[in-house]
């Protein structure tokens, strides 16, 4: 494992969103097939790391370097990041009216993998995933989260990651305003997507997921770095004592 | 009847096929004139009157065509729409009648090489045996190829253009020619009602349903070029029609005109579609006055887009005149640098239980102008009236301009009316998510903009929906970078 290169390391990571400093200094590993798992309270910072992963226009990189499979990717745009096999699972997916998912999924999936995919053939690595995530046919001819719910967003999402097979997917809080069952399928949905080829970085407010993702590391994110990572055991510490335990470890004296 | 149901469009095959064009104007190009005849530039009576003659007009249209000459001299220029690029327009620059060939073929093969050339490069032939009824086609001033598929012949159908419709079928013409908009409309109207050349004439017997489009393509090759056809379609009792209606112009640096009359008549309970595709040059003005009346029961739809052209003026009406008869008008225009796209709708409720639909959708980019303009009237009488506006329009960056001029004018209280228009942007984060699957910017854009023009393009035959969406993407194509 350790001889392999890493699938993306950062270092020193700082970045400011209008002039205002959120990340500083995150330093980070994955190697591939590795699943990690960020956890912190909202405004940590957790969802600028996702959204500067991939590159998001607003995102300054000040400081540090972002190396996916050893390679810069700091100043690359979105779709040559997604092309090099990064791909982000957004919290908030946006809806494009008008653009059917059969439609996107296809241009997506053809522009990442850099080559035509024979139309039955995409149907039926499509109905396979669809049937796993329990996505109806009828969502491929709907618009791209347009009028979605909630889960159909999130299992659209995790439909993209799944046909993609990205070297490394970033999942965005993919488990918020899940009720326990999307939760249960939308799991099920990465489980599968975590395989040797694929690494997964899930981010997450919450322990609720993990009891259905195993993370081998997880990182406790505060105040725009990484302040500890453990084995999956700590996540459950952290839901037992709370983020405020981390906090006062870290600060011995009790001063936040 | 409604357009056939069918899945929205895959963007993605097209990508490449773009890449592989140079120019952002495919239809650019132009070939050597080698005409019959070529008027000099200017409009004067005596071309009026060799127009006349040399297509052998009864007297009465001739009588027609000077009292219109008479009236656009003395009208005046609008005073509202673009009034700088109207006023622009140097008609003494202009060409007003062009024969390109000797007479108009039914056999492809007749056609002059040249001529022939350039709709093979079109598409049009192909486009006629994969999925048309009948086409004409219109280079410069005269129709030089049309046909009709023998079984609608059969049913009576009539498919000419306008100047063998006058002469073959003379009483129909004169009967309904002109009675919906007269010369003394418009400024442009008049115009071409003295100078008008080619164009379709379409008679659909009653009760015959044509269910497969008919198609006119009109093109313009010379410089300074006036294209001025005129286009009548008569739907006689519970008949139906589809007409679509391209156009294209190669790239000068000087202007030229196209403008054209168009009218519709559905009578009771007849249904008529007319999709156009316009896609003129950034060179050519696009005057165009369309109007429709709709009796009792009758339903004529106009399914609009404006890519083209430098300046178009364009408000597709509808004169509901009898009981329970529908307007509907779907319009998409984009416009890019240099361009403004001044269209909309009128609609004009004469009669009880009458219903409408305007849906107007715009895209500026590049520093573009897009403007909607639109009527609803309600008379007194038209009582249970139903109309429902919408426009949308988005802009693509900060240098684009889009503006709304409705006018509701609704004289009767039983009515009901709805408008709503919106103004948006392309999203950042529209833009992000896509990019974040691997689409290019311009990729990306053009998606948003296939998109919302999707309402639209959804009603347009498999076909042109595909060339649609291909004409949006090089225009964002050549919006980047």
């Amino acid at each position: 494992m350790a001889a392999l290169q890493p699938i993306l390391k950062i270092e020193d990571l700082w970045v400011s969103v209008e002039g205002k400093d959120i990340l500083k200094g995150v330093n980070l590993t994955i190697n591939p097939g590795e699943v990690h798992a960020i956890m912190g309270r909202n405004g940590s910072g957790k969802s600028t790391l996702s959204y500067t992963l991939m590159g998001h226009p607003r995102y300054h990189i000040n400081r540090g370097s972002i190396l996916f499979k050893g390679e810069e990717i700091g100043d690359l745009t979105p779709d040559e990041r997604a092309k090099k096999g990064l791909a982000l699972a957004f919290q908030y997916p946006v809806a494009i009216p008008g653009v059917s998912v059969s439609n996107f999924l296809r241009a997506s999936v053809k522009a990442v993998r850099g080559k035509e995919i024979p139309v039955k053939e995409f149907r039926q690595e499509l109905k396979q995933q669809m049937a796993l995530l329990e996505v109806k046919d009828e969502f491929l001819s709907r618009y791209i989260n347009d009028g979605f719910s909630g889960g159909e967003k999130k299992r659209l999402e995790i439909l993209q990651m799944t046909l993609l097979k990205p070297a490394l997917a970033v999942l965005d809080e993919t488990d918020s305003g899940l009720d326990i069952d999307a939760l249960k399928v939308v799991s099920t949905g990465i489980n599968t997507l975590a395989t040797k080829e694929t690494a997964i970085l899930l981010i997450t407010h919450y322990q609720r997921i993990l009891n259905y993702v195993k993370p081998d590391f997880v990182h406790v994110f505060q105040s725009g770095q990484i302040v500890k990572t453990g084995g999956s055991e700590l996540s459950e510490e952290l839901e037992e004592r709370g983020y405020d335990w981390v906090t006062q470890e870290l600060t011995p004296s009790g001063v936040a | 009847m409604a357009a056939e149901l069918r899945q929205p469009q895959d963007t993605s095959d097209q990508f490449d096929q773009i890449r592989s064009i140079a120019s952002d104007y495919k239809y650019g190009f132009k070939d050597k004139e080698d005409y019959v005849f070529k008027s000099g530039r200017g409009l004067t009576e005596e071309i009026v009157r060799s127009i006349s003659a040399m297509k052998n007009e009864p007297e009465w249209m001739l009588k027609f065509r000077l009292r219109a000459l008479d009236i656009f001299r003395k009208k005046p220029m609008p005073t509202w729409g673009n009034c700088q690029l109207l006023n622009d327009i140097d008609f003494d620059n202009i060409f007003y009648y062009i024969k390109p060939s000797e007479k108009g073929e039914k056999n492809w093969e007749e056609v002059p090489e040249g001529i022939k050339q350039t709709f093979d490069r079109l598409g049009i032939p192909e486009a006629e045996r994969k999925f048309l009824a009948g086409v004409t086609a219109q280079y410069e001033s005269e129709v030089v190829y049309h046909s009709i598929r023998e079984d609608l012949e059969a049913q009576g159908v009539i498919f000419l253009d306008m100047d063998s419709g006058l002469r073959e079928h003379e009483a129909i013409v004169r009967e309904h020619f002109s009675t919906v908009i007269p010369s003394a409309d418009n400024k442009f109207a008049a115009l071409n009602s003295a100078v008008w050349s080619g164009g379709s004439f379409i008679w659909v017997p009653s009760g015959v349903k044509v269910e497969i489009p008919l198609q006119a393509y009109f093109r313009i090759n010379a410089e300074n070029m006036g294209q001025f056809e005129r286009t009548l379609i008569i739907a006689e009792p519970g008949s139906y029609v589809h007409y679509i209606e391209g156009c294209t112009a190669p790239v000068y640096s000087t202007d030229s005109l196209h403008s054209a009359v168009v009218e519709l008549i559905a009578k009771k309970g007849a249904h008529i579609r007319y999709t156009t595709i316009q896609n003129w040059s950034k060179n050519v003005y696009n005057l165009v006055t369309k109007r429709a009346v709709a009796h009792e029961d009758a339903k004529v739809e106009w399914i609009d887009g404006n890519l083209g052209s430098k300046l178009t003026m364009k408000y597709p009406a509808i004169y509901l005149v009898g009981q329970r008869a529908h307007g509907e008008v779907l319009s998409v225009a984009l416009s890019g640098n240099d361009q403004h796209q001044d269209a909309g709708a009128k609609i004009i409720h004469a009669a009880p239980n009458t219903s409408s639909t305007i849906v107007s959708k715009s895209i500026s980019k590049d520093g573009g102008r897009a403007s909607y303009r639109g009527l609803i009237k309600v008379y007194p009488e038209a009582k249970n009236s139903k109309s429902s506006v919408r426009c949308d329009a988005l802009l693509l960056d900060e240098a684009s301009r889009s503006d709304t001029y409705p006018t509701m004018e609704v004289d009767e209280k039983e009515v009901t009316i709805e408008h709503e228009a919106t103004v948006s942007k392309v999203g950042e984060e529209q833009l992000f998510y896509l990019m974040s699957r691997g689409l290019t910017e311009a990729e990306a854009k053009a998606m948003i903009v296939n998109g919302f023009f999707e309402p639209f393009t959804k009603e347009l035959p498999l076909e042109y929906a595909v060339e649609l969406n291909r004409l949006i993407q090089l225009e964002m194509e050549g919006s980047v970078g």
